[in-house]
């Protein structure tokens, strides 16, 4: 296979990760086969990855959003915190790269801070539903039984209600206050988000567990005397974690997304923490946008970067662990 | 389907009527509400019965199409009658373009496939998708509303022209998915044996094409579809808000900030009971466009 058609065969489409709730026990992904182990995969798939200048594009917008979350400080010297309603909506200049918002923010300063509290939601959501989703998953899959069915029953129940309004109508019932502590806030969006998001992760799990679990090795380590703990870790998890982890690095992206949308309708985080889809929801309306355009488009330019490195880092990494391209 | 319908239902019940908090809170505006009203507001949806109960009783009445008052003491039911016309021609619209623009982008990808068009397919759909829609909406509005004036900004009426752009906003991201599910199917397809044999007894590629690989490509799409169905009514939330129409998602935004818990739960239970009966709808039309599936 020449370089050329291998690159072209590689890229498959970000399937929709939904789809794969509809139609049963099909994966998203192929599963790496059990006579391949899970080093040769791994390595074969990293040599395809160096290849790609798409996987290092997003790889390095990846990084450098989250050093921006974690040190802010290291891109900005401005205080977010501080305004002057003498510069209200002016222009971008060289004083202020962004230009300044309604109150007299400086928008540059405040789309880097603002970074922290949408990207902490996209990993805190992308965690609490990949342990939660992928331990039930696991219960599922090698218990089954009844447990799996109940199990089978409840993940639906949940993949029904769609995610935003799933999201609009739990943080309505729990709303996030201006007095509510940053982190505290944070949590309560992601936890929203993971609670409507683990079936995904769940059925993934159960599935590659149930792929894996009649194989003759798994079959040996049990007449060895191994316990279910020691055949989940040492067998099970290797074979199926590359699937379930692309898929969260395309839902982080997905949960960036929506944290953004939510806090746009006023549901989600509230000021004064700010967040980019916060900075967005004051910037949108139509006489502010014919005006200060900048406002809207600093924050949305950086939200959708963003969201755009996790989606696509997931889509290459997929791409490079398919193994009908080898 | 059925247990799937009752726990939704339920859920969504419970999460607002169940929880610690008054439901009654808000439906005075920023004052407490009197204790009579309380009483009376208690009375009405059974708020002293056993939670089964309430959920039952409530339910029994969405049956009979009563989704109970909202905050102005207009009935739900109406409040949503008035505003679903326009819901449902904007989501029409919105589908129409997805099938139309996503499968023939799909399409088009497909069958160039590693040429220039499929790669300009590719990337541009990753950007759309990467783009939310509240942040499409606005740049719609500022580019083809301020600055080009072709489409008006608002919606007021929603008249079939005034729909056009949020359509297209509506649309961009499933439209986006749908291309690529689409042009992924029908490579796969294309490599198959079946198309081979077809190939190799001298039918056209027009043929193979248009008819052995399409119909069996569609059918993931078709499913998708059905389930981008919740997300078309999530960002019909969204659209409807940014272009003020007047629809079920902007009455629910504005119930969601007069904290009318009544009209949430009535609009979010409609809405997901609407979602399913979709899915059914899908469910069945997979049988018939694949016999292989049966509805058994």
């Amino acid at each position: 296979m020449t370089d050329l058609s291998n690159k072209d065969l590689s890229r498959d489409a970000v399937v929709p990760l939904q789809v794969d709730a509809a139609s049963g026990p099909e994966e998203v992904l192929p599963q790496p086969s059990a006579s391949t182990g899970a080093r040769s995969l791994g390595a074969g798939a990293w040599r395809e990855l160096r290849r790609r200048p798409m996987f290092w594009i997003s790889l390095a917008l990846m990084l450098l959003f989250i050093l921006m979350a974690i040190f802010p400080q290291l891109f900005t010297s401005k205080d977010p915190a501080f305004a002057d309603l003498n510069k209200a909506r002016q222009k971008p200049s060289s004083e202020a790269l962004f230009g300044y918002d309604s109150q007299g923010y400086d928008v540059y300063a405040r789309t880097v801070y603002g970074a922290r509290a949408s990207i902490s939601v996209g990993i805190l959501a992308t965690a609490f539903s990949l342990i939660f989703g992928s331990l039930v998953g696991i219960i599922a899959g090698y218990r089954g039984g009844w447990l799996d069915s109940v199990i089978g029953r409840i993940a639906e129940i949940f993949l029904a209600i769609p995610l935003l309004l799933g999201g609009i109508l739990f943080l309505y019932t729990f709303p996030n206050e201006i007095d509510t502590p940053f982190w505290i806030a944070v949590g309560k969006v992601a936890l929203v988000i993971a609670i409507l998001a683990w079936p995904t992760i769940t059925r993934l799990m159960r599935s590659s567990v149930l792929q894996v679990k009649p194989n003759d090795y798994v079959q040996a380590a049990r007449a060895l005397g191994a316990s279910p703990g020691r055949i989940i870790t040492s067998h099970i998890l290797p074979n199926s974690l590359a699937s379930v982890i692309v898929v969260s690095t395309i839902n982080l992206g997905v949960f960036i997304s929506t944290e953004a949308a939510l806090s746009f309708l006023g549901v989600g985080l509230q000021p004064p923490v700010i967040s980019w889809g916060n900075m967005i929801s004051d910037a949108s309306g139509i006489g502010l946008i014919r005006v200060a355009p900048h406002m809207l488009l600093f924050p949305s330019l950086f939200l959708s970067l963003t969201v755009l490195s996790f989606i696509m880092l997931g889509d290459v990494v997929r791409d490079a662990l398919d193994p009908r391209l080898r | 389907m059925i247990p799937v319908i009752i726990g939704c239902t339920f859920l969504i019940y419970a999460m607002v009527f169940a929880l610690p908090g008054n439901p009654a809170e808000g439906r005075c505006g920023d004052r407490p509400c009197p204790p009579s009203y309380v009483a009376a507001f208690t009375k009405e949806y059974n708020l002293d019965k056993p939670l089964l109960v309430q959920y039952a009783l409530y339910m029994g009445n969405v049956v009979r199409g009563d989704l109970g008052n909202n905050f102005y003491g207009n009935p739900v039911t109406h409040e949503l009658a008035i505003r679903f016309p326009t819901t449902i021609k904007l989501a029409l619209m919105a589908i129409t373009i997805e099938i139309a623009i996503g499968i023939s982008a799909g399409i088009v990808a497909g069958i160039r496939h590693g040429k220039f068009l499929d790669n300009l397919v590719t990337v541009s759909t990753l950007v759309v998708i990467s783009i939310p829609v509240f942040v499409l909406g606005s740049l719609a509005q500022l580019i083809f509303g301020v600055k080009l004036g072709w489409f008006p900004v608002t919606s007021l009426k929603g008249t079939f022209y005034e729909l056009i752009m949020p359509a297209f906003v509506l649309a961009s991201v499933s439209l986006a998915y749908v291309a690529r599910l689409m042009r992924t199917n029908l490579v796969e397809n294309l490599r198959s044996d079946y198309v081979r044999t077809a190939r190799a007894k001298g039918l056209s590629r027009g043929r193979t094409v248009g008819v052995h690989t399409l119909r069996n490509s569609l059918i993931p799409v078709i499913t998708y579809i059905g389930i981008d169905l919740g997300a078309l009514m999530g960002g019909a939330v969204i659209t409807e808000r940014i272009f003020n129409i007047n629809g079920v998602g902007n009455f629910l935004y504005r119930s969601i900030h007069q904290k009318d818990g009544v009209a949430v739960v009535g609009t979010i239970t409609c809405l997901v009971l609407i979602f399913l009966l979709a899915n059914l709808v899908v469910d069945i039309l997979y049988g018939v466009l694949d016999p292989r599936i049966s509805n058994d």
